[in-house]
Order: structure tokens, then sequence, then C-alpha cells
């Protein structure tokens, strides 16, 4: 039993299909994992150890049976933004500290729908505003390559989990890095597909055109196999699109030869000398299975942190409007009106960072500064995704680095937001632009994992997951499990 | 730009968020270094560049077909509620 942490999500499926071990035996083994190791990660906000086991008795009756489902019987874990059926749905903050989900999130009615077993909700940064899991409620989550270290954010708690082989693969959410950035700093696997490719009906929103629902496992291949069970149109979210989604898991053997590689001259731009080391290395295994390099420049890629900065908070001061302790969420005592009973429920129940995004959003829309700052920072959106579409002309994809540097200690960026947020300075533009981008790890700086970037045009998931595979049949970055979880 | 208290506050107040008093200089001094870093804004030439509307290009909004598809469930929804009586959520005296 004590390998079964250390086996693929692809691998359990099929060895639960081949009835070579139980669903139950897989899910009491990662229940006893996370429970030994909850302690020092935090990875988890609830953990729902005794429905998992009857999830995983019916889908063992059902293995049994020889019913379909690609999932059918692996465990899996949400990040607690999904709305999960009568299981207490945080989204990290004191505001929904008590909100037990009424309905299924579409992403965690489709993996239930293909057999998986969720064994818990994950850690967050609040209202997944941040970029360190720092901001959540329930505490820090701790980097399993070293405690003192975050594990990046906001999808913090999923990417620690998977990492530390607690589950074989979690949700996450991406609005300007929150998959890819914590997949890098913990050495694991994420892709943030296209904007609208996932459904986000009942993923609690942040900033509506950014966000988008993906992974993080431990390889590109196992990414496939969830990102197809959970992709797909849904009537339900207005922004999803209607269009058929690929078998992933098909696609992943695509050869490279002759694939067109970008070196997006920008992300080379303050990036650490041991990182960039590392980049480097891998550019060359891409060589050498096939594909052509050349060096392509997004001029306004810079700004992306600007217009992100402007974008995100005015969506987010928008949709966090609905939290008005009136018809869920935290309420305040004694309110003496209406007004007080608003004003405290949400300065009480919302934390630092959250009302720092409210605030920002709130001015940058308000009356005489919407067109100098949130129309203003559109139409540089707009320069920023002419330069994705211009860079597409003439590569296949764009490969990079995910972040500046490796994992950074707890408390190291907390007391400056700016510090905090240039974090995602290569990752943010895929989000303006809603193009699909991964993560994989290519390596170490010292002992901490390094990520590298791979970006395609839109709905181009199938081609991401084959560049990224494509790595990993090369390399076993991905394979490398941090001290004390092995 | 520097924001000054005042500013603050009435941003607080469009917000509805209720900051103590030791809140206010930190949000004051945090709001206006995130204000001049997006400034950067401000130098580009956006001259006929229309704003972005949407990620991906060329999409409109979807419609569908005006029918009832949901069924009631508020005696469910109305559970996450703080204070809810006779199927109605309460608040304070708005009208006196």
């Amino acid at each position: 039993m004590s390998e079964l942490h250390h086996t693929s999500l692809t691998a359990l499926a099929a060895g639960l299909r081949a009835r070579r071990f139980s669903s139950v035996e897989l899910v009491r083994a990662f229940l006893a994992r996370i429970d030994r190791h909850q302690g020092a990660l935090n990875a988890f906000i609830s953990v729902t150890g005794e429905r998992a086991l009857k999830e995983a008795q019916a889908a063992d009756a059902a293995l049994a049976a020889g019913a379909p489902g690609a999932l059918l019987g692996v465990p899996i874990a949400h990040k607690d933004i999904f709305c999960t059926r009568g299981v207490r749905t945080t989204c990290g903050s004191r505001m929904l500290d008590n909100f037990v989900a009424p309905y299924d999130a579409t992403v965690v009615a489709k993996l239930k729908a293909a057999g998986a077993v969720m064994l818990g909700k994950t850690n967050m940064d609040e209202f997944a505003m941040g970029s360190s899991n720092e901001t959540s409620y329930y505490g820090a989550v701790r980097n399993p390559w070293n405690p003192q270290l975050v594990p990046g954010g906001s999808s913090g708690g999923s990417a620690a989990a998977v990492a530390a082989r607690l589950v074989p693969g979690a949700t996450a959410t991406d609005t300007g890095g929150s998959i890819r950035q914590p997949a890098a700093l913990c050495g694991i696997t994420g892709i943030k597909p296209t904007y609208g490719r996932v459904s986000r009906y009942g993923m609690i929103a942040f900033a509506s055109s950014l966000d988008q629902g993906g992974v993080l496992t431990n390889s590109a291949a196992d990414a496939a196999l969830m990102l197809r069970e959970m992709a797909g149109f849904d009537p339900r979210d207005s922004t999803s699109v209607e269009r058929e989604v690929p078998d992933y898991v098909a696609a992943l053997e695509a050869p490279l030869t002759g694939l067109k590689v970008g070196l997006l001259k920008e992300f080379f731009e303050g990036l650490e000398r041991e990182n960039e080391a590392r980049i480097r290395e891998a550019l060359r295994i891409y060589e050498g299975l096939g594909a052509k390099l050349t060096e392509v420049s997004l001029p306004n890629l810079p700004l992306s942190v600007p217009v992100y900065y402007v974008v995100a908070p005015a969506e987010c001061s928008s949709n966090l409007a609905r939290f008005d302790g009136v018809r869920f969420g935290h309420r305040c005592e004694n309110p003496r009106d209406l007004r007080d009973l608003y004003c405290r429920s949400r300065g009480e129940g919302f934390g630092a960072e959250v009302k720092r995004r409210i605030m920002t959003g709130t001015y940058v829309l308000s009356a005489g500064y919407y067109d100098a700052y949130y129309l203003k920072a559109q139409r540089v959106r707009q320069l920023i995704n002419a330069d994705f579409i211009r860079a597409f002309q003439s590569v296949d994809v764009l490969i990079g680095p995910t972040t500046p540097t490796p994992a950074f200690e707890i408390g190291a960026k907390t007391a400056d937001p700016i510090t905090m947020y240039l974090n995602d300075i290569y990752t943010i533009g895929a989000n303006l632009a809603g193009l699909p981008a991964a993560s994989v790890p290519c390596g170490f700086v010292g002992a901490l994992p390094v990520g590298l970037q791979v970006v395609g045009p839109h709905f181009s998931e199938a081609r991401v997951l084959a560049v990224a595979h494509a790595f990993q049949r090369a390399t076993d970055w991905h394979t490398r499990v941090p001290q004390g979880y092995a | 730009m520097a924001l000054t208290r005042e500013q603050l506050a009435s941003i607080a107040a469009l917000a509805r968020l209720d900051l103590s008093a030791a809140e206010v200089p930190v949000y004051q001094q945090s709001l206006s270094s995130i204000l001049e870093f997006v400034g950067a804004l401000e130098r580009v030439d956006t001259a006929n560049v229309a704003p972005m509307a949407h990620p991906l290009p060329g999409l409109s909004q979807r419609l569908r077909p005006d029918e009832v598809t949901e069924t009631d469930h508020h005696e469910e929804y109305q559970e996450n509620a703080a204070q809810v009586a006779a199927g109605l959520y309460l608040v304070p005296k708005v009208i006196e």
C-alpha cells in the first residue's frame, strides 16, 4: 500500500479499473497521509473523510458492475472556491466561514459524474486574492519543500497537497497566475485553460473577465485526464464557450518535430540568474526534441501587471458587492440600521488584502476616474492581446519562466503589496488575453523547484499539454518528491 | 498620487466597508502606492485603440429562450441567511 501515493492519477484510475486495489483502500491511504501531514502544511480547510469513504464504497460497487467513468474511484481535492453541495465552502474567508453551498459547481458535478471521490477542500488565499496563500483566514499554507516558505497562491493548498502526495490531483483557479505560480513554487504541473473552456458556474467569482478553472497534478498526462473530464460548454455560465472538448489524453503523444517555440524576450527580463539557467536548459531539451526556437517580443507585456491591478480590483469590487450580510455570509451583531449592517458585516468579514482590492476597484470605477483608470487599462489590455495574436502568427507556443524566483519566505512580501503583485509578472499576460498556459517543473535552484511556462493560442490546450508531456518524457523533474513526503 | 484621509474615507463609504481608525492610514498609504504604480498606464499611447470587452475576440453574449428552467429552492438557500422569517430575509427597519 505504501506506493499508492507515488502512483500517477492516470495509473490509479487504470489500477482501480483493473481491480488491483479498491477505491476504499486508496481513499484510506490518502486520508491517512492528509491526517499525518495536515498539521505541518495546513493545505486543507475541510477534510471530508466520512463522505469520501461512502463515495469510495459506491465507486467500488460501480467498478464491480463495470460502470463507466474515467475517474471512477479516484480521490481528488477541490479548491475551496468551488461550491460543493452540503459541504462548507469558505473561499478562504471569514465572510463564508459558515457557508454551506446549496449546489455543486459544474466542475464539481462533472468530476463527480466521472467518478472522482472528493477528499476535502483545499486552503487558498482569501477570495483567491494573493500570490502566497498568506491571505487565507485559515492561516498560511506551507511549502512542502521547505516549511518556512510559501507554496504560492492563490491555489496554494491544492498545490501543496499535490506536491506532498496527499492527493493525486486537485482543482484550482487562475485569475493572474493562481494555478501556474503555485505549481512552479511547489514543483508540480498545472494548467490554466482558455477563458471560457471550463465552466465558472459555482466557482466563486473574483474577476470575471480573467477567472478560469483548471487543475494541479503531478504530470501533464494527469492534467490532460482531469481537464478532459472538467472542460466543456455549460449553459449556466454565460461566458462558457460552445466548442467541443478534444481528447487531451489521446493528443499527448503528438511529436514536437518542427514545433515553433517562441522565446519571449520580455520573459527573461528581471529573471534571477539561476532560474534563467534552468529555463535555458529546458529550451535545449526542446531543441533536442525537434523544436525550432525563435526569439519574439511582446513590447506591451511589461504593462500587464499595472493593467491587471486596475481590471482585477474593478471586477472584484463589483463581484464582492453581493456580500451584504443579508442572504449569506458573515453578519455583524446588532446592526443599528441597514447601512451599518452592510458596512460592519463587510468590514468584519473581509480580510486586509480583499478590502484593499475592493477599495482599489471602487476608486478606479468611481465617477471621474473610470476613463482614466478602467477604460485606459482595457485599452492597454487590447494592446497586450494584439501582441500575443501577432506572436502566434509566427510561433506555435511561447515558452519561458513561470515566476521570476523560486518560493520565498512566509512574511517576506506581505508588507508591500506591489512587491507581492510583481510575482505574477510572467503569468498575468495569459489571463489578460484569455490564453491557455501550463507550468511544469524544470529543475531546481538550490533545493527549490523551478517552473517552466508554456503558453499557447486560444483553445490549444491539447498542444500545450503535449508540449509539457514531451518534456516530462525527456526529464524526471516532475517525479521528484519533497523530503519527508516519500 | 497620494490619497487624503478624506478621499480614503469616501472610497470606504462607497465600498460599504467599515474601517477601524488604525486601518485608515494603512490603506491610505497602500492604495496611494497602487495608484501610483498603475499610473504607468497613463503614459501609454492608446489613441485609436478600443477598450477590450472580452478576452476572446469576436464572441458575443449568448442568449437563451426566455423559459423557466430553475425550480424553487428558497428554503434551502435561506439556510445560509443569518435571519429569516416567513420565507423573508430580515434586515433592520428601513422605513420608519
